[in-house]
């Protein structure tokens, strides 16, 4: 992955053979197991499965909607622009040891240098995007790469999957089988019957196919849109790779099996309530928290967006409620 | 043989599940049920779900043949349950929503353009309702449609009746 943008980094460890990272005062190594981040008030470790994970998620949604806490401590918080980095920001206890630090960074800049990371820390067999029990292990020194599953493209459908010169669904012949979890879903399509001259207007897909013949997980990818309201379905299994903590309300309808969302505060990290979702069930997550959510089978979610630019603007002020619906 | 099991919910078999606070408000998460909601809907009443600013998801209990909808934007048709029929007419003239109106309106008459054609939907099936086209729904017997749309005159409101208002661990 070549980036215009100039990536402080280091030499290839010796003993490990992984290249450290700067960027601003944040510094980045790894070892067989563990990510270290330092920052000038402190330094926090994780296991690099957990940081790999979370950073894929980063990379792919280019800082997404809000903050992306790959953990309790460290983490990013999107400006659609510019981008912070944070370490402690959203902790209770360190923002009152005042242990917490900040940087604001230039989008494309950082996604560069989180980008290079990904890259050189992702080993050869090892894929960020997929379940545990469909990839190799992420551990161990250096030992070469896997570009091709860390540079997939999010999907983004302009009208609808399946629309004429828009994203195809999914077959086996593309690239996607069915996965392993979803084999019992049916796989047939609708039967469009359009009049002459009609056939870009009578569109229709096979929606839970096209999810069962995902080969990601926790990865929402927009497949139909009405002006600014995006539905992004995703298929989950584990944990979600990290604590997302909204800048606007956001939609969550189950469309198979179950997840349970750990909710917390979003500012505090202080726990608010567990949200247990089976099939058809359909809540919103408030513009004042952050979730994470667990799926022991593999499902099927319908993330749904509000993708207004005007909207984290409005909520921050206080001129839009954080959640959706009083009642 | 996989022995993998997906589990779908449907208007005969759904358990929801709920909302276990620990500091917070049960309402704020505006906790339903498509099929629960739909149980208890008269047939294609546009009952909102899912409401962000101006956008909502509407549930829709398909059961018989529904009046003529349009709207001046695109919305989608996800069949959650059941096997739905989705036709697809041409509007005649002064039919059409107003531009830029919101939601989708009921036609006056039946639409008075060519027949676009037909989609039949199983779950799972998506299916595009054309901006500024006739659509209907047609279902032998009762399902389950949910519709991305923008709130307009036919959405329903009734949160304090389908939502969950109580904690209890799941």
């Amino acid at each position: 992955m070549s980036s215009p943008f100039a990536v402080q980094a280091s030499e290839p460890d010796n003993y490990y053979g992984y290249r450290s990272f700067k960027h601003g005062k944040f510094e980045f190594s790894r070892d067989e197991y563990f990510v270290k981040v330092r920052w000038p008030k402190g330094s926090h470790v994780m296991p690099a499965d957990v940081f790999l994970r979370a950073l894929q998620r980063d990379v792919a949604w280019n800082f997404f909607y809000g903050t992306v806490n790959f953990d309790h401590v460290f983490g990013t918080l999107n400006h659609y622009g510019t981008v912070d980095m944070f370490a402690g920001r959203f902790n209770d206890a360190y923002r009152k040891a005042g242990l917490d630090y900040n940087e604001t960074h230039k989008s494309d800049e950082l996604l560069a240098t989180f980008k290079a990371i990904l890259e050189d820390w992702t080993n050869k067999g090892y894929d960020p995007f997929a379940a545990p029990e469909e990839t190799a292990n992420p551990y161990g020194r250096k030992n070469g790469d896997n570009v091709k599953a860390i540079t997939r493209q999010r999907v983004t459908a302009q009208r609808m999957v399946g629309c004429a010169g828009d994203t195809p669904v999914r077959t086996d012949q593309n690239g996607y089988p069915v996965n392993r979890h979803f084999a019992d879903v049916p796989q047939d399509q609708p039967q469009m019957l359009p009049e002459k001259g009609f056939e870009d207007e009578v569109k229709a897909f096979n929606l839970f196919g096209y999810l069962s013949r995902s080969d990601v997980t926790w990865n929402p990818s927009v497949c139909s849109v009405v002006r600014e309201s995006l539905y992004c379905p995703t298929s989950e299994e584990f944990i979600l790779p990290v604590e997302h903590g909204n800048d606007r309300v956001e939609w969550f309808l189950q469309l198979s099996d179950e997840i349970t969302w750990v909710v917390k505060d979003k500012e505090t990290g202080a726990p608010r309530a567990n949200v247990v979702m089976r099939a058809g069930d359909i809540a919103a997550m408030p513009a004042d928290i952050r979730h994470q959510g667990y799926s022991a089978k593999r499902s099927m979610l319908l993330v749904w967006e509000n993708n207004s630019g005007k909207i984290p603007e409005l909520i921050a002020s206080g001129k839009a409620p954080v959640t959706p619906v009083k009642f | 043989m996989s022995d993998v099991k997906t589990v779908f919910g449907s208007l005969a078999s759904f358990q929801k599940g709920g909302i276990q606070v620990i500091a917070d408000d049960p309402k704020n998460y505006v906790f339903s049920n498509v099929f629960d909601v739909a149980s208890k809907a008269k047939p294609y009443e546009r009952v909102a779900v899912g409401k962000n600013f101006e956008y909502v998801i509407e549930c829709l209990r398909t059961e018989g043949t529904s009046p003529w909808y349009t709207a001046d934007h695109d919305e989608f048709a996800l069949v959650m349950d059941g096997m739905v029929e989705v036709e697809l007419q041409k509007l005649g003239p002064s039919q059409a929503a107003a531009g830029g109106k919101d939601g989708a309106i009921l036609v006056k008459g039946d639409p008075g353009g060519p027949r676009m054609g037909r989609i039949v939907c199983h779950r799972g099936h998506m299916a595009l309702l054309p901006k500024g086209n006739a659509y209907r729904f047609k279902s032998a017997r009762p399902g389950v449609v949910i519709i991305q749309t923008v709130q307009g005159e036919l959405t329903i409101q009734r949160w304090a009746e389908i939502c969950e208002t109580r904690s209890a661990p799941v």
